[in-house]
């Protein structure tokens, strides 16, 4: 028998603590860095998906989450490599369509933690389609977008996400498009947790994180996570001076309307410069999640009069 | 009298064709007979004209048959379309007077003028009777037990409530009555005598998919609503939450094997149901599946195309996209049923092969199978073969290192599954190493795709449930797939009754091609037709690419299914000109 030693990998006799805590079925709480997998990143440096997967590390530590019972989903784009970083369990699938993956997880094993990390063009573009109906259903999943306003992996188009006039490859000229107020837009789609965060904090995003994780049902974190290569103007010295914490503000979090007063405000420094970006948890809502609902219903109809296969056979005598 | 007898209703869509067709069969099924139906209706909520035809026999039923011997014509339409069928010996019952319209003379059919709407309408003030008026006519004319379909009546209608029951059943006997008073029987036709009661259950080829995939394992579901897959998910909706599964209705068709690639992942048998439009969206994400090698189910009730084409009618148009619609070297299998039987033990091997072999398999059915009725006899749970995926069993030492993607000599690497210590794997759609870790470099793009494909490479020795029949040396060969087989059957048995020596080939599993069965068949015999109801031949377009063999095309696609006798004049013309002979 071995033991895990500091850095993650398994050597060496298990330490008495260890023994005894698996005897009391109780893990040894992982460190952050002890959520990484061996590979390393291929962000540039500076990219703000570094602090999103520091983020999210710090809060799995928090929550003493067990790797092999945790699940990370992802589509197609930069910050969708971030389940290969990772030694959870993880799905890099298509683009856009993370969510689907992830539901799918969720439904058929209720038990396992399902987080989906994908960028703005993932989630809003291509995926947008899924989100309302994740939404909706309450299904107990945590989405975390990192919002860098660009396609990066294809190298510098305009998202959905993106500030009108902004250039890009296929918009030289700046992008008459306007963009989508993705807060306002979960609010209305019955997402019972909504946040946003910015990766130049990492503590604060670390936290929301976890927040969102703890809240039974859908919850959405949409970080402002910079593009140093490919964003020029959405920039961490842009926002830093810009950011606000409306959470000493807004306490009462089921407050539906103020959550919308202040996240119809988001996108307001795109046209006027003196303007603030929130962030901060705008809306948390008990509602009964997806998943229990089905348990339900399972509970009512399972041993009920049908238990085996020749008793489904026999529904069809004539 | 015939040994089988078919009975065809038709009329428009709404009047119960399709309903009064389904009593009986139910009848028949009580009595003990072999039974198969055959439907066809428009793409509408009501009218246009709908067709229900009932086939019933003492022995064995291959296919819907050629034609009909009694026809039950609701509506002027419904005469017209089958008017030039009506040939001498047919009977012709319809609804007269008081119906729209009067049948021409018919030298030589028997015709019994029933007034099923007036009667319907003025005794029974209830006009959407009318068909149960004419069910009992032809009860009455026939031979069917009254009081057989009087119980399935009952059954179907009682949960709306006595009086729909009583209503219904008196309109039976207003119609059954009727023709005792007015008409004299003239005609041979006779509904076979009862059997002994067989242990069947009665299936719809929807209904015989549903079984399987819960027999096979399958506890999660998800889908989009799609003619003519839709009754898939509604048998399994109940059934799936009486087996502690699932049936998750999704936004659209990439969600649901979305879904089911992630049930899938976490060890829970998926499978999604679908149609041509349906197979094209989810079409990325079975590549997904194929290249980080999670086990699905795709069952696509063809129906036909392009676009959104005739979505209540027969074709077998998807065989290509069900082959070849993933970009990149993508492999899957790909099956296809000919009969509800197989719809049931088909969707099982279905399961058994995704599982075995870690990829996506696409099940082909079509529109005339999906509603078509059989007796089936009931399966034994105790006999059927159940494969699981090979899953790696967890660390047994620290230092053990879970490799997902290990290459092995079978190309079959086990699962990690959430929840066991050591086995977490990030899985991912990008060219992998063993590790799963994304590699893009030359050795590595080659030893992962020959791995993938190496699990197919043995796959014709270890599944391919071919039948041949026939002469073991023949002039005509035929290999067919799908629905059309069961045609086939029956217009081979006719063929070398008339002392033509034809021998046919069935296979089940398509993709990959079971290139030696196909080469062997066809050493033993002249020629090989293919009869498809598609435009452009495409199973032998396959078969021209991977074999030697160069078939002669045979292709109806009109959007209803062949008949026996159309391949028994193609063979038979095929002798003549062609001299072909042994």
């Amino acid at each position: 028998m071995r033991g895990r030693d500091r850095e993650g990998g398994f050597s060496g006799e298990k330490p008495k603590k260890e023994m005894i805590m698996e005897a009391l079925d109780v893990r040894l709480q992982l460190k952050p860095k002890e959520y990484r997998s061996s590979i390393e990143p291929t962000w540039c440096a500076g990219c703000g998906d570094f602090a999103v997967t520091a983020a999210i590390c710090n809060a799995f530590s928090q929550l003493n989450v067990n790797p092999d019972e945790a699940i990370i989903v992802s589509g197609i784009g930069c910050s969708s490599r971030l389940p290969l970083w990772m030694r959870t369990f993880g799905f890099h699938s298509c683009h856009g369509r993370a969510l689907p993956v992830a539901i799918g997880i969720k439904l058929a094993r209720p038990e396992l933690l399902v987080m989906v990390t994908i960028g703005d063009g993932d989630a809003f573009s291509i995926g947008g389609g899924h989100l309302p109906h994740a939404a909706r259903r309450n299904i107990d999943i945590t989405l975390v977008v990192m919002d860098n306003q660009i396609y990066a992996l294809t190298k510098k188009q305009v998202s959905p996400t993106s500030r009108e006039g902004m250039k890009g490859s296929t918009t030289p000229y700046g992008t008459i498009d306007s963009p989508m107020n993705t807060l306002t837009m979960m609010l209305t789609y019955g997402a019972t947790f909504v946040a946003q965060a910015f990766a130049g904090n990492p503590k604060v995003t670390g936290d929301i994180i976890k927040q969102a994780i703890e809240h039974k049902g859908f919850s959405f974190v949409n970080i402002l996570s910079p593009c140093p290569t490919f964003n020029t103007v959405d920039t961490f010295d842009y926002y830093r001076p810009r950011i606000y914490n409306f959470d000493e503000t807004h306490r009462d979090k089921r407050d539906r309307m103020k959550a919308f007063e202040i996240a119809e405000s988001a996108l307001n420094h795109t046209i006027n410069p003196d303007a603030k970006v929130p962030v901060g948890i705008f809306y948390k809502v008990e509602k009964p999640v997806y998943e229990s609902r089905v348990a339900g219903l399972k509970g009512k109809y399972h041993g009920a009069d049908i238990t085996d296969l020749k008793a489904i056979y026999n529904k069809f005598r004539t | 009298m015939e040994k089988d007898l078919i009975i065809r209703i038709a009329g428009e869509g709404g009047e119960g064709v399709i309903s009064t067709g389904d009593f009986l069969m139910q009848a028949a099924a009580r009595l003990g007979l072999e039974v198969v139906t055959f439907k066809t209706f428009p793409s509408e909520i009501k009218g246009g004209y709908a067709l229900s035809q009932v086939r019933v026999s003492e022995e064995p039923i291959l296919s819907q048959g050629d034609s009909f011997n009694i026809l039950v014509a609701f509506n002027g339409e419904a005469y017209y379309m089958n008017k030039a069928s009506l040939t001498p010996g047919t009977v012709l019952v319809y609804d007269f007077p008081g119906g729209d319209f009067k049948p021409e003379e018919h030298p030589g059919v028997f015709m019994y003028p029933v007034p099923m709407s007036k009667i319907a309408k003025d005794e029974l003030i209830s006009y959407i009777s009318k068909n149960m008026v004419a069910i009992g006519a032809v009860a009455e004319l026939f031979g069917i037990p009254i009081e057989s379909i009087k119980t399935s009546i009952h059954d179907k209608f009682i949960r709306k409530g006595e009086d729909v029951v009583k209503i219904n059943q008196r309109a039976v006997e207003a119609g059954a009555g009727y023709v005792r008073k007015n008409l004299k029987k003239t005609d041979p036709y006779k509904f076979p005598s009862p059997r002994p009661q067989k242990d069947v259950i009665v299936l719809e080829g929807n209904q015989a998919i549903a079984l399987g995939a819960i027999t096979a394992g399958c506890r999660f579901f998800s889908c989009y609503p799609i003619t003519p897959a839709t009754s898939i998910a509604n048998y399994l909706s109940d059934l799936m939450l009486r087996v502690n599964g699932y049936v998750y209705q999704a936004e659209d068709e990439i969600a649901s094997i979305g879904n089911c690639i992630g049930a899938s992942f976490v060890g829970i048998k998926s499978m999604t149901a679908t149609s041509g439009p349906g197979l094209d969206l989810m079409t990325e994400l079975i590549g997904l599946a194929s290249m980080s090698e999670i086990p699905v189910v795709i069952v696509d009730v063809q129906r036909g195309g392009p676009s959104t084409g005739m979505p209540t009618k027969h074709d077998q148009s998807d065989l290509f996209a069900a082959c070849f619609g993933t970009h990149g070297d993508t492999p899957k299998i790909v099956i296809a049923a000919s009969n509800v039987e197989e719809n049931f033990y088909l969707t099982i091997e279905a399961f058994n092969l995704a599982e075995r072999y870690q990829l996506p398999v696409i099940l082909l059915s079509d529109a005339s199978l999906a509603i078509r009725v059989e007796a089936v006899k009931v399966p034994d749970p105790s006999h059927i073969k159940i494969v699981n995926r090979e899953v790696y069993k967890g660390q047994s030492d620290a230092d053990e290192k879970f490799l997902r993607y290990k290459i092995t000599e079978s190309g079959i690497s086990p699962v990690g599954i959430p929840g066991t210590k050591g086995a977490a794997y990030a899985a991912t759609g990008l060219e992998h190493s063993e590790d799963s870790g994304p590699r893009t470099n030359p050795e590595t793009r080659t030893v992962m795709t020959d791995k993938r494909w190496r699990k197919l490479s043995h796959l014709e020795d270890e599944w391919n449930p071919v039948e041949r029949e026939g002469d073991l040396e023949a002039g005509i060969g035929i290999i067919s797939w799908g629905l059309t087989q069961t045609v086939v059957k029956e217009a081979v048995q006719h063929l070398r009754a008339k002392g033509l020596k034809v021998a046919a080939l069935y296979p089940k599993m398509l993709w990959p091609l079971p290139v030696k069965a196909i080469e062997s068949f066809a050493l033993t015999v002249n020629k090989v037709l293919v009869p498809e109801a598609n435009y452009q031949g495409q199973l032998a377009d396959i078969i021209r690419a991977k074999t030697s063999v160069k078939p002669i095309k045979y292709n109806v696609y009109r959007g209803e299914p062949f008949i026996p006798m159309e391949i028994e004049e193609k063979v038979e013309s095929l002798y003549e000109h062609d001299r072909v002979g042994v």
